[in-house]
């Protein structure tokens, strides 16, 4: 076995169909994409060559910033909810009662597609016999809003399924991050006179620091790329106030049939996430890690 | 995941490409064997390529494959080769072959803005010579001209909608409301509706199309057929006073509460429910929805029996004219340019057209672009109704959405949202449609 995996042609082996998947389906779409986004192409007749014009004119769209505006409200919004969810996995993993119970509660919207999720949060949100409209009535609202079509609320209405959908995904990965750390610790803390609070803050969340670490660059870059519950929900509307760059993308592509814009616009999805996924490591690096002793 | 999408799309043109070249080669041989038909007797095989799967249009693929064999049976020289897709594979497909030239000699395409790209780029043949002979006056009024570019008709309709406003009859009744002929009166229906605390109008204007509808009607009504028609088509602009006045009316209606609650979060399918649980009184949609109102077995019979529908009232002072609609052909069937067997297939398509027309109705529920006389056969009578209605259309003027070119189209339905959800003003709605369409 030691000389199957030292053999540099075996190693080639191996790895060459997963790396020509890879390449073919990833990479080479993407350099397609950018190639497109120099054209002006209807995705039918022929393709007219036209330099940066397409990025030129995305700078200058109003629509295109619009929307890049509503998805980084949505990675703020992410990204700040992962607040509230390392608090939630705290508590769970501080054996209290029904624990588990909690967990599965929080994580069965995972389970479900999001077409799923679209379809029930519709239901919630239906302006005249919806859950949501019913329970304001019941308890005085008068005219309670059509959540979906008010252009100043229907982007928050969104957000609330969202962090929803989520949520259950990253109180895994904290639980599982936080499971790691030895009881010792914890109880040596306790033993010091230390608060609930101080070992929190001071002892756990420094030693899972490398889990949230990913995990805001997970939750800010999802975000940013965020298409399908807003698909189906609203389809960017009212009026694009809850268009995000992948819908928008979308649009301009498959339903305006420009294929060279909608292109460089998904090339520049693709720049913005990795630009802010930099960012985001560049701001969080730390030379020391710190470790179990 | 974008990404992925993509991939995964780019991979499957690929393959569909080298699939398409092999069966594309083999059908050129075929088709040069049988290229001087006229002489007759050499066997020639027609290649047709379709979207209606036995599964999902169970009733349009009895017809097809009926039109077939007895075309086959008259014509024993002629094979006509099958190719099934459903609607969103077959819009992909078309595209995928075009870009290399290997359309099928038969084939099934949308009106006016999606074909043109295909016109455009010279891959389908004009059909002219077809309405000229046997199907000379065959068609209703209308049809034709949505596949029309530049003077010439390059597909032949075989589907047709107009849109009438379905209406509750018990609602209409309970309030003491009589069906309107002229907008005012259609206006204090509205009104009374709505304070009586029912939802006048189902609308589902999410889909933006829907709202479209209204907007073309009350366009139609007010500035009159003409006006409606050179302004989609570019030609005039849509700061005519008569269009502005019917984005204007169209603000009253949301002024005052004609539309259901949050109409432009709603889909036309939520918007249909609201109408067919009685909460809303009346519906504005294409003659497709007929079934739904006449034979459809999961609707309640109590109900079905309370549907009945009325043509846009006229608005008083208005050029319109009662009798002229907006809708327009589903579907028509195009002969690629570069087919190998042209005559056979233009032959074809014209047989197929003439004997669409009857059993298409009686058969699949589906309404015909050719005229039919639906007098004699044994159909629900809100269908006749619409029929004889459609029969005597003084104008059909086509949907804008489907009108425009796409990105026209865009942006047009963009504005109806805004122009509903009153974020902007009739003056800004008529300038933002110049500018596209403009462009």
């Amino acid at each position: 076995m030691d000389k199957v995996l030292s053999n540099k042609k075996m190693i080639a082996l191996y790895v060459l169909p997963s790396l020509l998947l890879i390449l073919t389906i990833v990479y080479i779409p993407i350099i397609l994409t950018g190639f497109y986004g120099l054209h002006e192409w209807n995705g039918i007749g022929s393709m007219k060559f036209i330099g940066l014009e397409n990025y030129a004119n995305l700078m200058k769209d109003g629509k295109f910033w619009d929307s890049a505006w509503h998805s980084l409200l949505l990675a703020l919004f992410s990204g700040l909810s992962l607040i509230i969810y390392l608090m939630i996995s705290m508590v769970l993993a501080a054996r209290i009662k029904g624990a588990n119970a909690f967990r599965k509660i929080y994580l069965i919207p995972m389970l479900l597609s999001s077409v799923a999720i679209a379809q029930l949060w519709l239901r919630i949100y239906n302006p005249s016999n919806g859950i949501l409209n019913s329970v304001l009535q019941s308890i005085g609202v008068d005219n309670p809003p059509a959540w979906l079509a008010e252009p100043s609320l229907v982007l928050f209405a969104l957000f609330i399924p969202i962090l929803w959908q989520y949520a259950g995904f990253y109180i895994l990965i904290y639980y599982a991050a936080l499971k790691n750390i030895p009881t010792t610790l914890d109880e040596a803390a306790r033993i010091d006179g230390a608060t609930s609070w101080q070992i929190a803050w001071k002892i756990k969340l420094p030693l899972i620091m490398e889990t949230v670490k990913v995990t805001i660059v997970l939750a800010v870059v999802g975000s940013l790329k965020y298409f399908d519950l807003i698909f189906v929900m609203t389809d960017g509307g009212p009026n694009g106030s809850s268009e995000v760059m992948a819908s928008y993308m979308y649009h301009t592509a498959f339903r305006a049939y420009d294929f060279g814009y909608g292109s460089a616009t998904a090339f520049s999805l693709l720049v913005i996430c990795l630009i802010v996924t930099w960012i985001i490591r560049w701001l969080t690096r730390s030379k020391d890690t710190i470790q179990y002793s | 995941m974008k990404k992925k999408t993509w991939s995964v799309l780019l991979l499957t043109i690929c393959m569909a490409v080298i699939v398409s070249a092999c069966g594309g080669g083999g059908k050129n041989n075929q088709g040069s064997k049988g290229n001087d038909t006229a002489s007759g007797g050499e066997k020639v095989t027609v290649k047709l390529m379709h979207l209606w799967p036995e599964g999902v249009s169970a009733g349009q693929n009895k017809i097809v494959n009926q039109i077939i064999k007895e075309y086959q049976d008259e014509n024993p020289n002629v094979t006509i080769k099958q190719e099934v897709l459903d609607n969103e594979q077959y819009k992909n497909k078309l595209k995928v072959l075009s870009a290399s030239n290997e359309l099928p000699d038969v084939g099934v395409t949308w009106a006016a803005g999606f074909m043109q790209p295909y016109v455009e780029g010279n891959l389908f043949t004009p059909l002219d010579d077809l309405l000229n002979g046997e199907l000379k006056d065959k068609f209703v009024a209308g049809t034709t001209e949505a596949y029309a570019v530049n003077g010439k008709t390059y597909a032949l309709p075989i589907e047709f909608n107009i849109a009438p406003i379905y209406y509750n009859k018990d609602l209409f009744e309970k309030n003491g409301l009589s069906v309107p002929t002229t907008y005012d009166e259609f206006k204090n229906i509205v009104k009374t509706l709505s304070d009586k605390g029912i939802a006048p109008i189902a609308l589902g204007n999410k889909d933006r199309w829907t709202g479209s509808l209204w907007y073309m009607y009350l366009a139609d009504r007010i500035a009159g057929q003409k006006t409606l028609a050179d302004t989609i088509s570019g030609s005039a602009s849509f700061t005519d006073p008569g269009l502005v006045q019917a984005a204007n009316e169209i603000q009253w209606l949301v002024d005052n509460n004609a539309f259901i609650k949050g109409f432009n979060g709603q889909s036309n399918e939520e918007a249909k429910s609201e109408f067919l649980n009685e909460k809303a009184a009346m519906y504005l949609m294409g003659s497709w929805d007929i079934p739904n109102f006449t034979t459809n077995e999961e609707i309640p019979k109590e109900f079905r029996d309370k549907v009945g529908f009325f043509k846009f009232p006229t608005v008083e002072g208005g050029k319109g004219d009662i009798n002229s609609w907006v809708g327009g052909p589903g579907v028509g069937l195009f002969v690629a340019e570069n087919s190998k067997v042209k005559d056979e297939a233009k032959k074809f398509v014209e047989y197929f057209v003439t004997k669409w027309g009857e059993q298409s109705v009686t058969d699949a529920g589906v309404i015909p672009a050719t005229k039919v006389d639906a007098e004699n056969m044994d159909l629900p009578q809100l269908y006749k109704d619409l029929f004889a209605e459609m029969n005597q259309a003084s104008s059909v003027t086509l949907f804008a959405d489907v009108q425009m070119p796409a990105k026209a189209a865009e942006t047009h339905l963009n504005l109806i949202q805004a122009l509903f959800g009153k974020a902007i003003t009739p003056e800004e709605f008529a300038a933002e449609h110049d500018k596209a369409l403009a462009k």
